[in-house]
């Protein structure tokens, strides 16, 4: 039957729509709808005045009203009390446009009239919204504590029993955590699909793990990997955490856009048409935000303009999280204070011509400062007839504690070895005629007393990179005759190694040269994070994809020791070279026994995945993932081990390596043994499943299919022999009888 | 034992298949040419002329005299081994990209391509194995593939099922005898075409290979996915080696993509895992474009890999080929000779 409209119930009685209540349907989605009172503001806390004087507050008043907008004729209204005659000391203001009335909202809301008298300023239709009647409530109730919840442990993980190390790994759309197992699969703590949208990254001391969002930033962590912390910033680009894990920075290259009809969690109106914002991790909410500096577009020779590269973090910590510093590039650095994110000393500190600067990554000690101190360095190039110049700046004293002069430099690079024992600054000057280029390190020796400058100028070509022996005083740099272009083809480097000489007493001797190695490709330095050992590697090469292991403190035998070499701290040694194709990106483990090589899906789409290697640059594991985007190892925070136990540990080495061995092997054995029993199982299976096939197949009499598909044919019993001879002459030899 | 390069042909090798015997290598190329060669010591043993296309397929029957070859130009062809007389011809609307004969070489099949207004087929035709008697022109059975087209399909034990690998990456179980579908599974990810079906020697399971850069052992009566060989690149070809217990993948980058990658990227290698365990243990290089197909010998002596490069590489196992053993496998072996004293 077809189906027939006749017998619906036309009317169901049952159902009255009124009946239902929409209420919290229409408080969720309340439309806020143009009253026509927008651009109405109130403005209270002002001075109760008798009525001669209303006049003279009126006039007051809109000098600083009128500095935001216009305030419409005779758009005061300020309320007269019947009973004493005075003011009420509120007064109702209409602008002549909405816009300005959420301007006066933003800006005067706060302002100090005098002494006793703050102004306050809001929209009429926020007082109707949320102090109308039965809004608020009349009795006051204390806040309600929350009881008190125990957290996850967030640094459950360093617990590990085998101190292995965490490993975040971004392939595809999922997201994993895993325990590094060497030449084994990873195996995996935690993997999620779609964790993050854009990338994810650690926080320094390894207890958040960050995913970016639209809509902000996620921090996880734990061992359920539960949501610690949210930081709504919508279209969030870059974080930037500060070193202790106080503090953090979220960046947004489009300012953000927060009012009332786009309510952002957490976030005000004084964060709209903002960039950046800082946060308090421990609170989650916002310390101050601030928007984008333009920078100075310069012109190249040919006067077209120059794309500058934002500097990235923008907002540098030092390093003990109290104060971070924005340049104003060519002006001023300005410092605030955390927590309260105030200017320090109110100021800018006004520096002319600041190119670039940067914090000591640890609290300096210098010789004879008592004090407590942050020291930043900064440079400044040449300004009409004034060197370049590199300066120490103190903080909070703003004391410049040392500065240098420098002719011909067109860049200059700042290096803080990572105790703040040094800065090396690496100066590229150009000859007069600026054709040729060269480079110069300036380093200065921030411990010794009056900050001494020692200067390596034996070097004759550009310096590409340069990194510092973390906690050591050697360093590493590649170099290139050629400028670096945009060629197809880059040109040759040389990588050459740096140490200080042996002095009597122990101290820290000039730096000299130890090698160079001419003829590499190489462009990148990634040093063990415990130092000795670093790798020098050539990354986004079509070309090659080196990956070179170095020792700088090999124990050679004692009677093969080389003069030279015998004068320095450095004994060098080469000990592997490794290749990974289409190679981007480097990671040590934080403990220096691992290195992870990654082809990562950011850059190319060719052979994707990652390498693992010992420090030693044997090859553990390789791995294609297709997409594979990002491994990086979770960091790990400073030992509680005080210097004592660590020798004790350095001391007993052996002994622990011997049990360590020992598990190892104990651990290959059983797992070998797991894989020797899947195959037998396997084999079993096979064998099995094959025994079952040949009976079906005699059941069914296949007489072909069991003689391996051949068939029988008449001629097979016929079976001809070819009888082949084969002489082979092994001597042939004429004699001569008789 | 270094490889033998056959150079005969001029375009991308299609297929390559051993005489039951392993004595002959028959190879068939877009150039138009079937040839066959003698498989110890490379030497070209003679040609087949007559098609007019590029050739995309050829099958020996089990007693070695009868040929059969399809290709481009809408032909399937029977030839006589021996002398290389043109038996026969069936015409067909569409392309044939398979043939395969039954295992008592009794039955030919063919699989045909779908193009405008013509859904793939897969048509089978009885054959007389005598080459002097005449061939019958009309198909004893034809499916029509209306879902996704068949790409490979082949008899199974006793010529009971035909199995067909489709283009959507599933394989189905046709009743040899009424034509009827009685079963489909998707074997490999869905859109990523089936490029090869092989049996093992008693058919009772056969290898497919795919463009999901896996190859897959299934039962040829439960289709049934036993094993799984997960390679790095698309496959072409898998085969099933005799003897020792291998597969053999060949693949690589498809060949219209080979131009803008470079040769290490390619990876056009023979690959071979272990058939029970699925790993992989070795692999052969030396094309320098993907390999279409691999064959294994008979006997399990050796396998041929023709490549898009147009040329067959012959190569004959060592010992140490047949001596490596896992563990396990030893156990096996030395329990079984125990057990046989």
């Amino acid at each position: 039957m077809a189906p027939s409209y006749e017998n619906l119930p036309i009317d169901d009685e049952e159902f009255d729509e009124s009946q239902i209540d929409f209420t919290d349907l229409e408080e969720q989605y309340q439309v806020r709808l143009d009253e026509g009172l927008d651009a109405f503001v109130v403005v209270d806390g002002l001075p109760k005045v008798p009525e001669d004087n209303k006049a003279k507050l009126v006039k007051f008043i809109l000098r600083k009203l009128n500095s935001v907008g216009k305030v419409k004729e005779d758009g005061v209204y300020m309320p007269l009390n019947e009973e004493t005659g005075q003011t009420e000391g509120f007064a109702f203001v209409e602008y002549s446009a909405p816009s300005e009335a959420v301007a006066a909202v933003k800006q005067l809301h706060g302002t100090p009239l005098d002494k006793k008298h703050t102004m306050a300023v809001n929209k009429l239709t926020d007082i109707d919204r949320y102090g109308r009647e039965g809004r608020i409530d009349e009795e006051y109730h204390p806040p309600e504590i929350e009881p008190f919840q125990q957290k996850e442990h967030l640094r459950s993980w360093l617990g590990d029993p085998d101190a292995r190390d965490q490993m975040v790994m971004f392939r595809g759309d999922k997201v994993g955590v895993f325990w590094n197992e060497k030449e084994d699969a990873p195996e995996q703590v935690v993997d999620r699909e779609n964790w993050t949208e854009s990338f994810v990254q650690w926080s320094p001391l390894g207890t958040y793990l960050t995913s970016i969002h639209a809509q902000g930033v996620q921090l996880w962590g734990g061992k359920a990997w539960s949501r610690q912390k949210r930081f709504a910033h919508p279209g969030v680009n870059l974080v930037d955490f500060s070193p202790n894990e106080k503090y953090v920075t979220t960046w947004s290259h489009r300012p953000l856009q927060v009012d009332e009809n786009h309510p952002v969690p957490s976030l005000s109106l004084e964060e709209d048409g903002k960039n950046y914002i800082i946060w308090d991790i421990a609170t989650g909410k916002p310390l101050r935000s601030f928007a984008t500096l333009e920078v100075p577009t310069s012109t190249d020779a040919e006067g077209n303009p120059v794309k500058k590269k934002m500097q990235w973090p923008t907002f540098k910590w030092s390093a003990d999280d109290k104060y971070v510093a924005r340049m104003t590039q060519g002006q001023s650095i300005s410092i605030y204070e955390l927590p309260r994110m105030n200017l320090l000393d109110k100021a800018s500190v006004k520096i002319e011509g600041v190119m670039d600067f940067e914090w000591a990554p640890a609290t300096p000690k210098r010789d004879g400062v008592r004090t407590y101190e942050q020291l930043f360095c900064y440079w400044t190039p040449e300004l009409g007839s004034n060197p370049a110049k590199v300066g120490l700046m103190s903080i909070p004293s703003k004391e410049v504690v040392r500065t240098r002069n420098l002719f011909n430099v067109s860049d200059a690079k700042l290096h803080w070895q990572s105790e703040a024992a040094y800065v090396c600054v690496k100066v590229d000057r150009h000859s007069k005629s600026k054709k040729s280029m060269a480079t110069n390190l300036e380093i200065f020796r921030v411990r010794e007393k009056g900050v001494p400058v020692e200067v390596v100028d034996s070097i004759k070509d550009t310096v590409i990179n340069f990194a510092w022996e973390p906690k050591g005083s050697r360093f590493v740099l590649i170099t290139t005759a050629e400028p670096l272009a945009q060629t197809a083809v880059p040109p040759k480097t040389a990588v050459s190694f740096f140490a200080p000489e042996k002095v009597k007493g122990g101290g820290v001797g000039n730096f000299r040269h130890i090698r160079t190695i001419d003829k590499k490709n190489s462009n990148a330095i990634y040093w063990s994070p415990k130092g000795r050992f670093v790798v020098v590697a050539t990354l986004q090469s079509q070309q090659s994809c080196d990956l070179d292991f170095w020792d700088l403190s090999f124990e050679k035998p004692k009677d093969d020791k080389d003069d030279k070499e015998k004068e320095l701290n450095a004994n060098l040694q080469l000990m592997a070279t490794a290749e990974h194709y289409g190679v981007t990106d480097i990671e040590w483990d934080p403990t220096g026994r691992y290195v992870a090589t990654v082809a990562s899906a950011f850059r190319h789409q060719m052979e994707n995945g990652y390498h693992l290697y010992d420090f030693k640059g044997t090859l553990l594991r390789e791995e294609h993932i297709d997409r594979f985007k990002q491994l990086i190892w979770r960091p790990r925070p400073a030992t509680l081990l005080s210097k004592e136990e660590q020798a004790e540990i350095r001391k007993n080495l052996r002994n622990y390596s011997k049990i360590f061995d020992e598990q190892d092997l104990a651990k290959k054995n059983t797992a070998n043994r797991q894989v020797v029993e899947a195959r037998r199982r396997l084999l079993q299976e096979w064998l099995a499943w094959r025994e079952s096939m040949i009976q079906m197949l005699k059941e069914e009499g296949a007489e072909i299919e069991l003689n391996n598909g051949k068939v029988r044919t008449d001629h097979d019993g016929e079976v001809e022999e070819i009888e082949e001879i084969v002489e082979e002459i092994i001597e042939e030899t004429e004699e001569v009888i008789g | 034992m270094r490889p033998i390069l056959l150079s005969g042909h001029e375009r991308a090798l299609t297929q390559v298949k051993y005489s039951p015997d392993g004595d002959i290598i028959f190879s068939v190329s877009k150039d138009h040419v079937v040839c066959a060669w003698f498989s110890h010591n490379g030497e070209r043993l003679g040609t087949y002329h007559g098609h007019q296309g590029a050739l995309w397929t050829v099958d020996v029957d089990p007693t070695s005299t009868l040929l059969a070859t399809g290709g481009a130009d809408n032909t399937m062809r029977l030839w006589k081994v021996e002398t290389g007389e043109l038996l026969m011809t069936w015409d067909f609307p569409t392309a044939v990209k398979r043939v395969e004969f039954s295992p008592d070489g009794r039955q030919l099949l063919g699989v045909t391509e779908k193009r405008s207004g013509h859904l793939g087929t897969i048509v089978v035709f009885d054959i007389n194995p005598d080459p002097a008697a005449k061939q019958s022109k009309e198909h004893s059975l034809r499916i029509v593939c209306e879902d996704s087209k068949a790409t490979v399909a082949g008899f199974s034990y006793l010529a009971r099922y035909i199995i067909a690998g489709h283009e959507d990456g599933s394989v189905s179980q046709f009743d040899a005898k009424t034509g009827e579908l009685l079963f489909n599974t998707q074997a490999h990810e869905e859109d990523m075409q089936v490029t090869d079906l092989q049996w093992s020697q008693d058919r009772t399971y056969f290898i497919t290979a795919s463009k999901d850069k896996t190859a897959k052992i299934l039962a040829a009566d439960s289709l049934e996915v036993l094993k799984t060989y997960t390679a790095d690149t698309p496959l072409n070809s898998a085969a099933i080696t005799p003897v020792k217990d291998y597969v053999i993948l060949g693949g690589g980058q498809a060949a219209m993509d080979v131009t803008t990658t470079s040769a290490r990227q390619g990876k056009f290698e023979a690959r071979f895992y272990h058939k029970i365990f699925q790993e992989e243990i070795g692999r052969v290089r030396g094309h320098f474009g993907p390999l279409n197909y691999v064959a294994v010998h008979p006997a399990g002596t050796g396998y041929c890999s023709g490549g898009e490069d147009g040329y067959v590489r012959v190569h004959h196992f060592d010992k140490p080929y047949f001596d490596f053993m896992y563990e396990v496998e030893r156990e096996y072996a030395q329990a079984q000779a125990q057990a046989n004293l």
